[in-house]
């Protein structure tokens, strides 16, 4: 008899909350050859879901691993999925959560800026797997008569992340991938990052202050007048050239345009 | 908004004549972009390319030599006019030859 989609759908509660929970009782239906009993079976399949997790973790935050130490990161992880199993099939949007789970985890409470590194290695995964498109060319944004720059806005490159830090996350990050000790690093500066993949490889950029803020803004849409005016207001150091070089080293945005000629530019 | 800060029309267009004017950095972005492309169908079992890095393993992941769905990097211009064993050719897209099974 065909059962019915909320018989199929508890099915599938039950049985995916007892992949995660060793406590709670086989889920009905799971039987060995000749009617048997599957319970060691079922543990097996648990245990195998539960590892490939913690390995997709350790995949995608490979500089919180090495910072907290392997069986450490493992312990933690497994905890991690217990509380936050993945919602999507694909693995490598897994650990979104991850950054604000390490904030409340107790154990790490004396490492505050783990949950900054972990933000920026998750923008690192999501900048990998964002759609390819060409950063914008210096020259689109040089042709535009000078008059009309204040109004000038930006599309914002698919793969462009920004981090803001209270802490020294980036080169934190920076080390930790690159195997070298945190010597020489003061945990308490606070540093913002900026992501980017304007080729094929992803890089990141500790930003000058007042930078992220200027880039949030074009990001969200704001004119490049009001930005540039909104940024200054609030970090008076702020310096609008080389912030504008950086956008366009970094690949932030992949095209501009302007009020009614509305040039769209994209490469 | 009673705050705001009104950068003028010349300050910003200083501002990004300056930005562009970097020329180290014009250089290398072009440079950079025009040097290599992605090729499909030239790279032998395994040595597949990908912007590798941490937190992926798609580099050295094909099955078969000269899969079609998966690219090498190789100096920009050369892709198309590579030829192969067996009368093959590479491609700046996906192709459906020497998929695995």
């Amino acid at each position: 008899m065909p059962r019915s989609e909320t018989e199929i759908g508890a099915g599938q509660h039950d049985f995916s909350a007892a992949l995660l929970n060793p406590e709670l009782p086989l889920p009905q239906g799971i039987v060995g050859p000749h009617g048997k009993n599957a319970f060691k079976r079922f543990a097996v399949y648990r245990n195998n879901v539960t590892v490939s997790l913690i390995d997709a973790l350790a995949g995608i935050f490979p500089a919180i691993q090495r910072l907290v130490g392997e069986s450490f990161f493992r312990d933690m992880a497994r905890l991690y999925i217990a509380k936050e199993p993945p919602r999507s099939p694909v693995i490598f949007e897994y650990g979104g959560g991850f950054a604000a789970f390490l904030e409340r985890f107790e154990p790490l409470a004396r490492y505050p800026y783990l949950p900054d590194v972990a933000r920026l290695e998750r923008a690192w995964l999501d900048a990998f797997h964002a759609a390819d498109a060409d950063p914008l060319h210096p020259g689109s944004l040089g042709a535009i008569p000078p008059e009309h720059l204040a109004g000038t806005t930006f599309i914002a490159h698919p793969a462009a992340r920004i981090v803001k830090s209270g802490f020294a996350a980036v080169s934190i990050f920076s080390a930790s991938r690159e195997d070298r000790t945190l010597e020489g690093i003061r945990p308490g500066d606070p540093e913002d990052g900026l992501i980017t993949r304007p080729l094929d490889a992803v890089e990141i950029r500790r930003l000058p202050a007042g930078a992220a803020d200027f880039f949030t803004a074009l990001i969200a849409g704001a004119s490049l007048g009001e930005a540039a005016g909104e940024t200054v207001a609030r970090h008076p150091g702020f310096d609008l050239p080389s912030a504008i070089s950086a956008m366009l080293e970094a690949g932030v945005f992949s095209g501009c345009s302007f009020g009614a000629a509305n040039s769209e530019e994209t490469a | 908004m009673s705050q705001k800060t009104l950068i003028g029309a010349s300050a910003l267009a200083g501002a990004v004549a300056m930005a562009i004017s970097g020329a180290t950095f014009l250089a290398s972005t072009q440079g950079a972009a025009a040097a290599t492309e992605k090729c499909y169908g030239v790279a032998m079992a395994g040595k597949n390319d990908c912007a590798a890095g941490p937190g992926t393993t798609c580099a050295g992941t094909s099955k078969v030599d000269y899969q079609g769905n998966a690219w090498k990097n190789v100096d920009a211009g050369t892709c198309t006019t590579m030829s192969l064993e067996g009368g093959r050719m590479g491609s700046l897209e996906p192709l459906d030859r020497d998929l695995p099974a």
